[in-house]
């Protein structure tokens, strides 16, 4: 076949003079900038463009639009580049494109699925809920992936996505969705007012039907003309921003609209790489209007589904947007009057065309008269019943209807492709998503918007007007209102063909029981199918989609809803709005994930927090380990050693000598005023009034249901001000907290808290020669054991920076955490470091911070406790204040399940082999060989090798643990148990003398 | 995404804003008085109406203000936002629609 | 009832289906019933289905206000797991999965109890300490958990990434292999054709809007609907997330909020994902259905609401989270996203068992796992309506334990903290 041998010689809006080349299945098709991957297949005369999704049936294009069910295409731009299921008619042609058909094998025009076509009397609508129930085994493992690996279409992309998205969040006053007649009138009607307006249109340009529509005019204009010079005078209006290629597909609370604009996919391959691919839009409009136009519904006949049959309109747009003959001999069946513009368009391009109308003679005269100008021949009172040819349709099937309705002879129509054209669907999804009512108009057979939710308004064929002159006039005053103009006007317009007659499934003298009539295109469901849901009992709608799967597709019922329901309603013999609508739920068109992702990705996913000291850190080569947000230094491994080595020579440093330790993440809080005192006193289990200024103190914090929040050290820095440190998760938390009590139940307090986490570097210096490290850099804070005892604060200056000097530990050893501007943290850590190297101080990470405070049995929260744990149950029963009348927590500490017996209790575990470590979360019997289910015990909750002790420890929640002591345990391994003792937590230093230091 | 009037700073994105549950339901001045099936209704038990709901808000990252707001809950529809502290306005549902 | 095997179906398909009768019936309401359940989606259909089955109580009417199973059964992404932390839990959702496996022919209608696994990833240390207490408590409870290195978590889903360099690395994985999906549709339409076989009237478009109580004793007389009153002393509500709603109109509060909560499905491409996997940490969860698409779902907003319709930036921080697991996600494109209305209790547990109101019986608070439990969940509360009294599986999720402090709360314990 000659190159583009289906191109007419004139006519579209093609650029002839920028040829270019695709491939589809291997082969090279030659087309034209301007051109769809679906137009230059067509005008290459090739029709096959995919199978369907059961029976694998051949099937061509069936519309040229969004709403395509049949022609999906796998598309590759490049390595990385390729994905599945993309609409021929919507993929704008590139040079150098590489396409391919799905869902067969081994060809397209050879496919072993279609075995499945044959077995067609078996899989009818939900034949799987009937069988494959034996044996059991076999659904996961015989009949499963059978039936997976035939369903699906495309193929999922292999690799990551090289591909960048944006994303856009705008405001404007005037959100206009559709650029066809009503949506460019409403944009003129609005861009005067001066208000905000912004006008998209998923096509790549504005214009809509206007742009396949050579005979109409308007005002006078050649329609085209009229968009050209509409277009012009809105790009002269600053206030109007036009989005071509760009769908609205969300249509959310409170006039929240979401918009994927294609930004690059239709350049030349090379010059898009600069680009995003796509670009979400989030608008957030003052008013919308709906302009989105309606789409032509096929008509249902038996093998109304072989490659070549269109929707008539789809003709139209190919012959006069794109300069392609879909046939030379086209047969184009109808029940209404637009079909006839399109036949005669075809006609004006040299195309032979009959007419098969399903109307009586007498009921659509003006248009038999208006075919006869055109010389169109017309089978009025027509039926069709089938159609011939296997990959490309050669010829229709047509018969009479007689007056008794009864069907007579059949002859067949030769053709090379077929029109249908079963009426107007008006595309109300935005509508619906925007949660308005849908009021059923039986003169047009349609869902219309009838109740309002939000501040929308809809013009044009998406309300049911079909006649040019109503869309403008109706998008003009949409747009006027919306915008809070007064001004109206009309538009003289050229007149549009519009009526019809209602009809479900055309008339047939077949066996209704033997034909197959497509509803659902794409997955394959037929008239017979609803028939069968509708036997068995499925009658509300929903039923009848779910059980046969029609309006499933990925078309979501753009091309079928209608005529189900049409049909259901039918068999039921209820009026159509009784059998109910679906749902539009978003997105209008499938949207990628990529768009909605935008640049939230990679570093931008969840971006993790650093402290000031972090690049030290790395330099020093840590390891690190995500917490919450942040990430810390998990340990400072030397070279050869592995994460126990490493732990083993920190943990030695800070016993025996001193460690550095990066605590900035710590949440810090801020808390001041007269009254701040009595606000703690409210926040914490414990009492806060007698705390002397210069004084720190560890504080613990409940939820209002009497488990443990959070802990921490609280400094008082003043009698009106305390420093408040928190878990490094749990900062936002206390914060959000406090200001909830402190704003909604204690207004009366006069207290501000102020998140100071990010504000303060904390170094913690850790070990018997701390203060040795320490003192050089400290000249007014006397650090003498008298002066600064354990559990005390002082402001000065370290390191010539002013700093809160803590005397704290979370180690059991001499401790201090110098707290210093964010900024100077590094310098002042990097000064320490340097100083103490030659008392061998040692950097150490999180792990090691976590075995020198198991040693001491100190809690973390999250990791001890887990939001079902009180203090008492964690041994911190002491502290909670038995004097204070109420504090948050309080009243349901004595709840009867927080004092009932068997709850459990923190105690420590020694494992009988020293070497044994236990898994963090293994669980805790008395008898391993109990019967399953094994009564548990409780669970082990940190789990180390101990320098110090020179074996592993544990700590665990066990039920009435403290009265346990010395008792013999088993603990799950993953290989089975081990056997260890039940003891106290405080493995080092139990008397709690070291952290004194007074020795020295 | 809904769009919220913070009483403090106007028109907002949810995104700024942190739900709180049910409005008006003030914390015991003596919760020690409360016997257990008392104390767990305040804890635990709400209005989940279907329709009219005075609920909390926390204009989380903007103000930081906690305020109150009357919404229906099955429209999604604001009502009226109100500071805390004031009285729930006398707004009917049927208003609302 | 004919019965759905092989040779039926091929019976059928020569002669055009016709042999095929209704799947359950329509009828009109009685004038009363021994029961009466409210709610037609999985857990009501099924406990009509087990009080017929099991306890031979077949003058039972199943009342919904729509069409069956199109609330939270026809939403949900239908997920199937009993790996839960807690005893209570373990045994009613590992109930639940027993029933599930022998599910289809129990009904005879294959709703596609599909046991491709279900693994959970670790991304940190704290979700390593949490899973693998998971993994040992479910042992020792009979319920089949395993952990899985890296390695083995990407040996059994291949699109898995586990770059350690990644933002939040996979540093392993619980993997419930007898977890998976199931076609949630036909697990209304199984219970409602198995129970109506039995006798059980399911009358759809019929909303309560009332209840009759004894004005001496409190106790339940019957239902005022708006097709008339129907007598019944013994009521099971299973209303998810309309439960506060219809509770209400007996006079009990609930402890219940209700939220949307939000999925959404791909374009279906050929098998791509062998498994379910879920992600606590970036919040996500995900599995591919037998038609090809993958069914993605996450968290609820924020906010208590009627609407079954949540905001874009849930959907966009729930796609975030899976293409970080999965990039090669980032090119599939979004088919259809929608919201359902789940009821949340305190502790995140159900509530199935006793009212304040005598002869009122609530099954409800499923939050957002209420599908993986629809058999278990049904068995129990049927026999619960049967008995008068709790199944021993129920027994720990009464009302009262919000009064005691006996919660169940499974969320607080993999809670991250620290």
């Amino acid at each position: 076949m000659s190159a583009q041998a289906y191109r007419l010689p004139q006519g579209g809006r093609i650029d002839r003079t920028r040829p270019l080349a695709i491939r589809f299945d291997g082969e090279t098709y030659e087309g034209y900038a301007g051109d769809t991957v679906a137009s230059t297949l067509l005008a290459n005369g090739v029709h096959l463009m995919g199978r369907s999704f059961k029976y694998h049936r051949p099937r061509g294009l069936l519309s040229v639009g969004t709403d395509e069910p049949n022609a999906l295409l796998s598309v590759d731009r490049g390595p990385g580049r390729v994905d599945p299921n993309n609409r021929a008619g919507a993929v704008e042609a590139v040079d150098g494109l590489v396409t391919g058909s799905q869902n067969r094998w081994p060809s397209l025009g050879f496919d072993i699925g279609a075995v499945n076509d044959l077995l067609s009397p078996v899989l009818v609508a939900g034949f799987y809920y009937k069988t494959f129930m034996w044996p059991r085994s076999f659904w996961d493992k015989v009949y499963e992936p059978i039936i997976r690996a035939a369903a699906g279409l495309g193929v999922a992309p292999e690799g990551p996505d090289p591909d960048r998205y944006a994303h856009r969040h705008a405001h404007c006053d005037v959100l206009i969705v559709g650029a066809g007649p009503a949506g460019l009138a409403a944009a003129l009607a609005a861009a005067g007012s001066g208000k905000r307006v912004m006008l998209a249109d998923e096509q790549a340009e504005p214009g809509g039907a206007l742009l396949h529509d050579p005979r109409a005019t308007i005002d006078g204009l050649p329609a085209q003309d009229w968009v050209a010079q509409t277009l012009a005078a809105l790009d002269g209006h600053e206030n109007v921003v036009i989005l071509p290629r760009t769908t609205a597909f969300g249509y959310y609370n409170h006039n929240h609209v979401a918009l994927v604009e294609r930004v690059s996919d239709h350049l030349p391959l090379d010059q898009a790489r600069d680009l995003p691919r796509e670009r979400l839009w989030q608008v957030r409009a003052g008013e919308v209007v709906l302009a989105t136009g309606s789409h032509e519904r096929p008509l249902v006949f038996a093998d109304n589904d072989r490659p070549g049959i269109m929707l008539a309109e789809g003709l139209r747009v190919l012959v006069n947007r794109y300069g392609v003959a879909p046939g030379r001999q086209v047969a184009i069946a109808t029940v209404g009057s637009s079909a006839y513009t399109a036949a005669a368009d075809l006609a004006a391009a040299g195309i032979r065309v009959t007419i098969v109308d399903v109307r009586l003679a007498g009921d659509c005269a003006a248009d038999v008269a208006f075919a006869a100008q055109h010389g169109i021949e017309v089978l009025a009172g027509h039926t069709v019943v089938g159609s011939k040819g296997r990959l490309r349709v050669s010829g229709l099937v047509v018969a009479p209807l007689r007056a008794d309705g009864s069907v007579g002879a059949r002859r067949t129509l030769p053709c090379d492709c077929v029109g249908m054209s079963g009426r107007w669907t008006p595309a109300v999804h935005l509508f619906s998503q925007s949660r308005g009512k849908l009021a059923f108009d039986a003169e047009r057979d349609a869902f219309l918007p009838g109740t309002h939710a939000q501040a929308e308004r809809s013009a044009g064929a998406c309300a049911g007007d079909y006649d040019l002159a109503a869309c403008l006039d109706a998008g003009f005053a949409a747009g006027a209102a919306a915008a809070g103009v007064s001004e109206a006007r009309t538009f003289q317009a050229s007149p549009t063909r519009t009526g019809f007659q209602p009809m479900r499934v055309l008339p047939t003298d077949a066996d209704p029981g033997r034909v197959r009539a497509f509803v659902d295109f794409q997955n394959d469901v037929t008239a017979k199918d609803l028939k069968l849901a509708v036997r068995e009992g499925f009658h509300a709608i929903e039923h009848v989609k779910r059980y046969t799967t029609t309006g499933m597709a990925t078309d979501q019922g753009k091309t079928s809803n209608m005529n189900a329901l049409g049909y259901v309603a039918g068999l039921l013999d209820k009026e159509l709005p009784t059998v109910g609508t679906t749902t539009f739920r978003p997105p209008y068109t499938p949207v990628s994930f990529g768009a909605l992702v935008g640049p939230s990705k990679g570093a931008l996913f969840d971006p993790v927090r650093r402290t000031p000291i972090d690049p030290w850190a790395e330099a020093h080569g840590a390891v690190f380990e995500p917490v919450s947000l942040w990430r810390r230094a998990w340990y400072f491994p030397k070279a050869g050693e592995d994460m126990h080595a490493a732990v083993a020579r920190e943990c030695a440093a800070v016993r025996d000598g001193v460690g550095i330790f990066d605590a900035s993440t710590l949440g810090k809080i801020e808390v001041v005023g007269p009254d701040a005192a009595e606000f703690l006193n409210r926040m914490y289990v414990n009492g806060w009034s007698k705390l002397a200024p210069g004084k720190c103190r560890y504080g613990l914090m409940l939820k209002e249901d009497g488990f443990i929040l959070d802990d921490g050290v609280v400094a008082r820095l003043a009698e009106d001000r305390f420093h408040v440190t928190t878990t490094t998760g749990g900062a936002p938390r206390v914060l959000a907290l406090m200001e909830d009590y402190l704003q909604t139940e204690w207004p009366d307090l006069d207290v501000f808290l102020t998140s100071v986490t990010e504000q303060w570097a904390v170094i913690a210096l850790q070990g018997p020669r701390a203060r040795d490290v320490l003192a050089p850099f400290v000249s007014d804070i006397d650090l003498g054991n008298e002066a600064l005892p354990h559990m005390s604060v002082r402001e000065g200056f370290v390191c010539g920076v002013p700093a809160r000097l803590m005397r704290v530990s979370f180690t059991g050893e001499l401790g201090y955490e110098v707290n210093v501007p964010a900024d100077y943290g590094r310098a002042v850590w990097e000064a320490l470091w340097e100083a103490g190297r030659e008392l061998g101080i040692t950097p150490y990470g999180t792990e090691t911070m976590h075995v020198l405070r198991a040693e001491k049995g100190f809690i973390i929260v999250g990791q001890e406790t887990d939001g079902t744990v009180t203090p008492d149950d964690v041994g911190l029963g002491g502290m909670v204040s038995k004097v204070k009348p109420d504090f948050v927590g309080k009243r349901s500490l004595a709840r009867p399940d927080l004092v009932a017996g068997g709850r459990k209790q923190l105690v420590g575990l020694e494992t009988e082999d020293p070497h044994e470590r236990l898994d963090e979360g293994a669980q805790i019997v008395l008898d391993p060989s109990a019967p399953v289910p094994v009564p548990m015990l409780g669970h082990v909750t940190s789990s180390y090798f101990s320098p110090a002790c020179g074996r592993t420890i544990a700590l665990a929640l066990v039920a009435d643990g403290h009265a346990r002591m010395g008792e013999t345990i088993h603990v799950t391994t993953m290989a089975g148990f081990a056997r260890a003792t039940i003891r106290d937590t405080v493995f080092v230093d139990a008397e709690g003398v070291r952290v004194h230091a007074r020795d020295s | 995404m809904l769009l919220i009037t913070c009483p403090h700073c106007g028109p907002r994105p949810e995104l700024e804003f942190r739900w709180g549950g049910e409005a008006h339901v003030a914390r015991p001045a003596d919760p020690s008085a409360l016997d257990d099936r008392a104390w767990s209704e305040f804890l635990f038990v709400r209005n989940n109406p279907k329709g009219l709901f005075a609920e909390r808000w926390n204009h989380a990252h903007g103000c930081q203000r906690w305020f109150n707001a009357l919404r229906d809950t099955h429209s999604d529809k604001f009502v009226a936002t109100y500071p805390a502290g004031a009285p729930r306005p006398d707004i009917a549902a049927e208003d609302a629609r | 009832m004919r019965r759905f095997n092989l040779a039926n179906l091929l019976t059928e398909a020569v002669r055009g289906h016709e042999g095929w009768g209704r799947q359950w019936r329509s009828p009109e309401p009685k004038k009363s019933y021994d029961v009466v359940v409210v709610g037609g989606g999985g857990h009501g259909l099924g406990t009509a289905h087990y009080l017929a089955e099991v306890h031979g109580i077949t003058n039972v009417a199943v009342l919904e206000k729509g069409w069956i199973g199109g609330g939270n059964t026809g939403r949900n992404t239908t997920i199937i797991r009993s790996n839960y932390l807690y005893d209570e839990s373990a045994h009613l959702y590992e109930h639940a999965v027993k029933l599930w496996e022998g599910l289809s022919r129990d009904l005879n209608y294959n709703v596609m109890y599909s046991q491709r696994g279900v693994m959970m990833l670790a991304h940190n240390v704290h979700d390593v300490q949490v899973f693998k207490r998971h993994v040992y408590a479910n042992r020792l409870n009979g319920v089949d958990n395993e952990w899985l290195t890296p390695e083995q978590a990407q040996a059994y889903c291949p699109p898995l990434s586990i770059d350690p360099r990644a933002r939040y690395p996979v540093l392993g994985a619980a993997l419930q292999r007898r977890g998976g999906t199931a076609r949630h549709d036909a697990v209304a339409w199984g219970y409602a054709r198995a129970a109506d076989a039995r006798g059980v009237d399911i009358i759809q478009n019929c909303e309560v809007t009332g209840f009759r109580r004894d004005p001496a004793t409190g106790a339940v007389t019957g239902v005022e609907t708006t097709r008339g009153f129907i007598g019944a002393t013994r009521v099971g509500v299973a209303a998810a997330g309309h439960t506060s709603v219809i509770m209400e109109r007996a006079g009990v509060r609930m402890p219940l909020q209700s939220f949307p909560l939000q999925a959404l499905v791909s374009e279906p491409v050929k098998p791509v994902f062998p498994c379910v996997v879920m992600s606590n940490a970036v919040h996500a969860y995900i599995s591919q259905s037998d038609k090809g698409e993958l069914v993605i779902g996450a968290g609820t907003d924020q906010y208590a609401s009627y609407s079954q319709q949540g905001g874009l930036q849930i959907t966009t921080h729930t796609l975030d989270a899976i293409c970080e697991i999965f990039p090669r996600f980032s090119r599939m494109r979004m088919l259809r996203n929608w919201g359902g209305i789940v009821d949340v209790t305190p502790d995140r547990s159900p509530i199935i068992g006793k009212t304040p109101v005598p002869g009122l019986y609530v099954n409800c608070g499923w939050g957002t796992g209420g599908f993986k439990a629809t058999p278990g969940s049904a068995h129990v509360f049927a026999h619960t309506l049967a008995t008068g009294e709790p199944h021993p599986i129920n027994a720990p999720f009464t009302l009262d334990r919000f009064r005691t402090g006996r919660l169940i709360d499974e969320a607080a314990a993999a809670a991250v903290a620290h």
